[in-house]
């Protein structure tokens, strides 16, 4: 028999009442860490938001302000392309790419144009006015209302020589790769956006 | 139509679509006492299985009824906890 538990055997002698009290409260306590390690049940989510394509905004920011309707805990880290999203100045500029874009009613010669990327956002834009659907800057105040942690890559901000109060309030900044990596060990669920 | 319910609040989300309803009825809900039941009014057709989505993976809250009602969909939903 291999234990590593200072349990008694079948052939030796049964443990003491003492010995038994000491072992459950051992027990006890291992039980109590692994809860705590666990959590309270609450769910995790990681999104790494990495695109700043008007239309790449929104699906990470919409999952996300769900995420915490459901009382979850949700961090966001946005990195390269995706930072743009977190800036208070180019996040009411992100633009629709009317080039390579399949789902553009124009061929690519045609998207390629100048002004074509500007028109399509307005189009979409004006769509999504009229759909009832939120815009980025209400997704962006309605997650941070909520507590989703949005958090700005350190080093993408200093690759685009943005400066960390360009960013909206409350939006984390100073974290790495370390931080989304711990973030993401921890989640239950992990998207790359 | 006959509610079995009494209704606290109502919240008119018509014309907002996802994640507005789900999202704003949280807050809502957020507001309300123990027992009190939310009358939700939208006009996003998602809103009938988001609604139900969200209320069977959230913790005390209870969705008691969705009614469709021409182009309007009705929510009650109530605060258990």
């Amino acid at each position: 028999m291999s234990t590593d538990t200072p349990s008694a055997g079948a052939d030796s002698e049964p443990m003491s009442e003492e010995a038994l009290q000491e072992r459950i409260e051992e027990l006890e306590e291992q039980v109590a860490s692994l809860e705590t390690e666990v959590g309270d049940g609450q769910k995790k989510m990681t999104i790494v938001a990495t695109q700043g394509t008007f239309d790449m905004a929104y699906p990470p920011l919409i999952l996300a302000s769900t995420a915490a309707a459901f009382g979850w805990d949700v961090v966001v880290f946005h990195t390269f392309w995706g930072l743009d999203i977190l800036h208070e100045e180019k996040s009411s500029d992100l633009k629709l790419s009317a080039v390579g874009n399949p789902n553009m009613p124009m061929p690519n010669a045609l998207a390629a144009l100048p002004g074509m990327d500007r028109m399509a956002t307005r189009m979409m834009e004006k769509r999504i006015d009229e759909n009832g659907t939120a815009t980025i800057e209400e997704l962006i105040e309605l997650s941070l209302d909520q507590g989703v942690d949005l958090q700005a890559c350190q080093m993408t901000i200093e690759l685009m020589e943005y400066d960390e109060d360009d960013f909206y309030d409350g939006v984390t900044t100073g974290v790495g790769a370390a931080t989304a990596l711990q973030h993401m060990a921890e989640s239950d669920i992990q998207l790359l956006v | 139509m006959s509610e079995a319910f009494d209704i606290t609040e109502t919240l008119d989300v018509k014309g907002a679509s996802c994640p507005m309803p789900v999202v704003k009825t949280k807050s809502a809900i957020d507001d309300l006492a123990e027992g009190e039941v939310l009358e939700v009014v939208a006009t996003d057709s998602g809103s009938m299985s988001d609604l139900k989505g969200w209320a069977a993976g959230t913790d005390g809250v209870e969705l008691l009824e969705q009614v469709e009602d021409g182009d309007v969909y009705k929510h009650y939903v109530q605060k258990t906890a």
